[in-house]
C-alpha cells in the first residue's frame, strides 16, 4: 500500500503562490475577496504563512496545507468519523457525514482545516469553470487538502484500463504540477526508490511541529544549506 | 389520607403552606407581563435562529481560526450552572444538612431546565444541525464530543428522575386540592401515590439511591466538558487540571445561580418564611468556599503556564493578562473573586442582598471565564495563520438572550405547575403511617 507524501524545498520556493491558485481551481474552492479574508473566511486549502524556523534570521514563507499526519489530532476528535486516515495515509473527509461541529478544525495544530460558513459562491464568469471530478461542498461542513485524491482515482482507473501498474508520474496533485520553481515533489514514501523517500531521508528534511507527535507526511527541506 | 394536624395533605397543612400553593394556582398580572416580555425575546431569538438556519453559520462572526465562540461559551456555562441543583441538593441531602429542605426543589429545577440549553447551544453551533443524529448513527468512541453526548444524556436522565421522585408526594397533594385539567395532570403524574408506609419507604429508598448516583454523574459531566478542550494539544487548553477546575467552576456558578433564583422566588411569591437569612448565610458561606477554591485553581493554572514560559502557551497567557482579552480576564477575576470574597467574608455583608450581589457577579464572572477559555486559545493558534478579532454577531447575541429568556420562562412555568418548595419534606411524617414493627422504614430525613 502506498503512503503518499509531499516534499517542499523551501530553498526553491519563490512564494509565487501559483500553487494556491492551482489548488483553488482544481478543487472548486469558492472565490475569496480581501473582505472575506479580513473576517477569517478565505477559502484556501494551501496558503503561505510566515513561520519562524530554527536557524533562520527571520520568518520563512512556508506553503502550508494539510500535513496529512500519520497521527492526526483531527481524526481522533471527530464525533462521527467524518474525517479519518485512509489506508494510503491521506486524511480524508466525508462531506455528507460531517455535522459541522468544527472540533477537528480546533484540534488541528496547523489550523489547515477550513469550514464552509456560507453556501459557496462564484462570480458569474467562474461559475461554469468547475472541475467535474471534485464534488462541491455544501455550507456547514469542514474541508481540507486531499492531496487531490480525485486525481489518484482517475490515474488508477486509467492505469487499470491500460493494463499496467500505477506509475509515479500518473498521480501528482495540482500544486505540484503547477509549481514553476519545481519546489514540490510528490510520491510514495513507502517506495524506497521514490524521489520523495530519498528527499525525506536527506539532511535538509524536517517535518513542521513534529515535536507534537503528529508525524506529518508533508516534508519541508531547509533553506540556506 | 390522615387529617391529623400537620400531616401532609391535611387541611391545616395546606393552610400553613398557602403561600406556596397559592403561587401555583393563581396567575397574576405581573406574571403575565413578565411572561409576555420573555416570550417576545424568545420570538426574536426564533427569528435569529431561522436566519442562521437559512444563511448557515455565516450568520455568526466566527471564522478561521476562531471556530468556536459565543455558542460554545454558553454551552459550557449552562452545563456548569446545571451543577447547581442536583449536586448541591444531593450533597446536602447525604450529609443531612437539614436547612437544605426548602431549597432543594428550586435547585433541582435549575439543573434539569438549564441542561436543555447547554445541549441546545451545541446544536446551535452545528454547521449541519440536520445531521446531528449522525453522532448516534456513526459514533466515534475516541471523540470527547461523543463522551459528552453520553454523559450529558445520562445526567439529564438522572437529574430528571431526581427532580421527579421527590415531587411525587407534592403532586399527590396538588391532585387532592384541584379539579379539572390540573387534577387530571396531577393524577397521572402522582403515580397513584396515597402515602402508604410502603410508598414512603420506597420513596426514601429511591431518593437516597439517586442522591448518591447523581454525584459521580455530575462530576463526570463537567469533567468531560473540560476534556473537549483539554484533550486537544492547543495552548492553554491542554491542561491536566481542567477536569477538576471545570467542576469547581461549575459548582461555583451553580450555587450563584441557586441564590439568584432563590432571591427572586422569595420576593415574588413572598416565601420569606421558607427562605430565611440562615439559608442565604449558609449558601453564602458555600459560595465563599467555592470562590477561594476557584481562586486556587485559577492561580495554579496561570502560574504554571507563566513559569513554564512555553512560547505558544505564553502567547495565549499574554493575550489574556495584558493583550486584547485583558478586559475580559480582569473583569472575570474581579467578578469571580474580588467582589464575592469581599462581600461574603464579612458576616455583616453576608446578608440576603449581599449574597445576591455576590451571586450576580459570580454568574457574570463565570460566563466570562468560559469565554476567556474558549476564544483566546483559538485566537492564538500554534500555526502563524492570519487571525482576526472576534466579536459575536447580532444573531449570536439574540440566540443567547433567547436561551436565558426561555430558561426564565420555563422556570416561571414550573412554579405555576408544581410547588417550588418541597412541602412534604418540611413536615413530620404521619406517625399513624409508620409501621410499628419496622421503625426503620420511616423516612429517615422527615423528622
Amino acid at each position: 500500500m502506498a503512503r503518499w507524501g509531499l516534499v517542499i524545498d523551501l530553498d526553491r520556493c519563490t512564494g509565487c503562490q501559483a500553487c494556491v491558485v492551482a489548488c483553488k481551481h482544481e478543487n472548486n474552492l469558492p472565490f475569496s475577496t480581501p473582505e472575506t479574508a479580513d473576517v477569517g473566511r478565505m477559502m484556501t486549502w494551501i496558503g503561505l504563512v510566515n513561520a519562524e524556523l530554527p536557524g533562520r534570521p527571520g520568518p520563512s514563507a512556508l506553503p502550508l496545507m494539510c500535513q496529512q499526519c500519520d497521527r492526526p489530532p483531527c481524526t481522533d476528535v471527530c464525533p462521527t468519523s467524518a474525517t479519518y486516515l485512509n489506508p494510503e495515509g491521506i486524511v480524508a473527509q466525508i462531506y455528507p457525514r460531517c455535522i459541522g461541529c468544527r472540533y477537528c478544525t480546533n484540534a488541528c495544530p496547523y489550523a489547515v482545516k477550513i469550514f464552509n460558513w456560507t453556501t459557496p459562491e462564484w462570480p458569474e464568469s467562474m461559475a461554469e469553470m468547475h472541475n467535474p471530478d471534485v464534488s462541491q461542498r455544501p455550507k456547514g461542513v469542514v474541508e481540507k487538502c486531499t492531496f487531490c485524491h480525485h486525481r489518484l482515482i482517475t490515474a488508477r482507473e486509467k492505469a487499470r484500463a491500460a493494463g499496467r501498474d500505477l506509475a509515479p508520474e500518473d498521480y501528482v496533485p495540482a500544486c505540484v504540477q503547477i509549481c514553476p520553481a519545481e519546489a514540490m515533489v510528490f510520491g510514495d514514501l513507502s517506495d524506497p526508490h521514490s524521489d520523495v523517500a530519498a528527499l525525506a531521508g536527506g539532511p535538509r528534511a524536517f517535518r513542521w511541529m513534529e515535536e507534537l507527535g503528529t508525524q506529518p507526511k508533508v516534508i519541508y527541506l531547509r533553506e540556506g544549506e | 389520607m390522615s387529617d391529623s394536624p400537620g400531616s401532609p395533605g391535611s387541611n391545616d397543612s395546606n393552610a400553613t403552606h398557602a403561600p406556596v400553593i397559592n403561587a401555583i394556582l393563581t396567575v397574576g398580572p405581573s406574571f403575565r407581563r413578565w411572561a409576555a416580555a420573555l416570550a417576545a425575546v424568545i420570538v426574536w431569538a426564533g427569528i435569529a435562529w431561522t436566519w442562521q438556519l437559512y444563511h448557515g453559520l455565516g450568520a455568526t462572526h466566527l471564522g478561521r481560526p476562531i471556530y468556536w465562540g459565543l455558542y460554545i461559551t454558553n454551552f459550557v456555562f449552562f452545563i456548569g450552572v446545571s451543577h447547581a441543583g442536583t449536586l448541591i441538593s444531593a450533597i446536602l441531602r447525604i450529609v443531612q444538612a437539614e436547612w437544605r429542605r426548602p431549597i432543594t426543589r428550586m435547585a433541582e429545577v435549575i439543573t434539569v431546565l438549564v441542561l436543555f440549553f447547554g445541549v441546545g447551544n451545541v446544536l446551535l453551533d452545528l454547521g449541519r444541525p440536520d445531521r446531528a443524529l449522525n453522532v448516534l448513527l456513526h459514533p466515534h468512541l475516541r471523540s470527547p464530543l461523543l463522551w459528552d453526548v453520553s454523559s450529558i444524556t445520562v445526567y439529564l436522565t438522572a437529574s430528571s428522575i431526581y427532580l421527579f421522585i421527590p415531587l411525587i408526594p407534592d403532586i399527590a397533594r396538588m391532585r387532592d386540592l384541584t379539579t379539572g385539567w390540573r387534577h387530571k395532570l396531577y393524577s397521572r403524574l402522582s403515580l397513584g401515590w396515597t402515602g402508604t408506609p410502603q410508598q414512603w419507604h420506597r420513596l426514601e429508598r429511591a431518593i437516597g439511591f439517586m442522591a448518591i448516583l447523581v454525584i459521580p454523574i455530575a462530576v463526570s459531566v463537567h469533567t468531560v466538558v473540560s476534556w473537549v478542550f483539554a484533550m486537544t494539544i492547543q495552548p492553554m487548553w491542554h491542561s491536566t487540571i481542567f477536569g477538576p477546575y471545570f467542576v469547581v467552576g461549575a459548582i461555583f456558578s451553580g450555587i450563584a445561580a441557586i441564590i439568584t433564583a432563590m432571591v427572586i422566588v422569595r420576593k415574588v411569591y413572598g416565601l420569606e418564611r421558607y427562605l430565611t437569612e440562615e439559608h442565604f448565610n449558609n449558601l453564602g458561606l458555600l459560595l465563599l468556599v467555592m470562590a477561594c477554591l476557584w481562586f486556587y485553581f485559577t492561580f495554579a493554572e496561570y502560574l504554571t503556564t507563566w513559569y513554564g514560559h512555553e512560547p505558544r502557551e505564553l502567547a495565549v497567557f499574554n493575550s489574556k493578562i495584558s493583550g486584547p482579552f485583558a478586559p475580559f480576564f480582569w473583569t472575570m477575576f474581579i467578578c469571580c473573586f474580588v467582589v464575592p470574597f469581599t462581600i461574603l467574608a464579612n458576616p455583616h455583608t453576608r446578608t440576603i442582598k449581599g449574597t445576591l450581589i455576590a451571586s450576580i457577579f459570580v454568574n457574570i464572572g463565570m460566563w466570562l471565564e468560559r469565554f476567556t477559555i474558549v476564544v483566546p486559545s483559538l485566537s492564538n493558534p500554534r500555526a502563524p495563520v492570519m487571525t482576526f478579532g472576534y466579536w459575536p454577531s447580532w444573531v449570536e447575541w439574540s440566540l443567547m438572550a433567547g436561551c436565558f429568556a426561555a430558561f426564565a420562562l420555563l422556570y416561571m412555568g414550573f412554579t405555576k405547575l408544581f410547588p417550588i418548595v418541597s412541602l412534604w419534606e418540611l413536615e413530620p411524617v404521619p406517625e399513624a403511617h409508620a409501621p410499628a414493627a419496622a421503625p426503620t422504614l420511616q423516612p429517615a430525613e422527615a423528622s
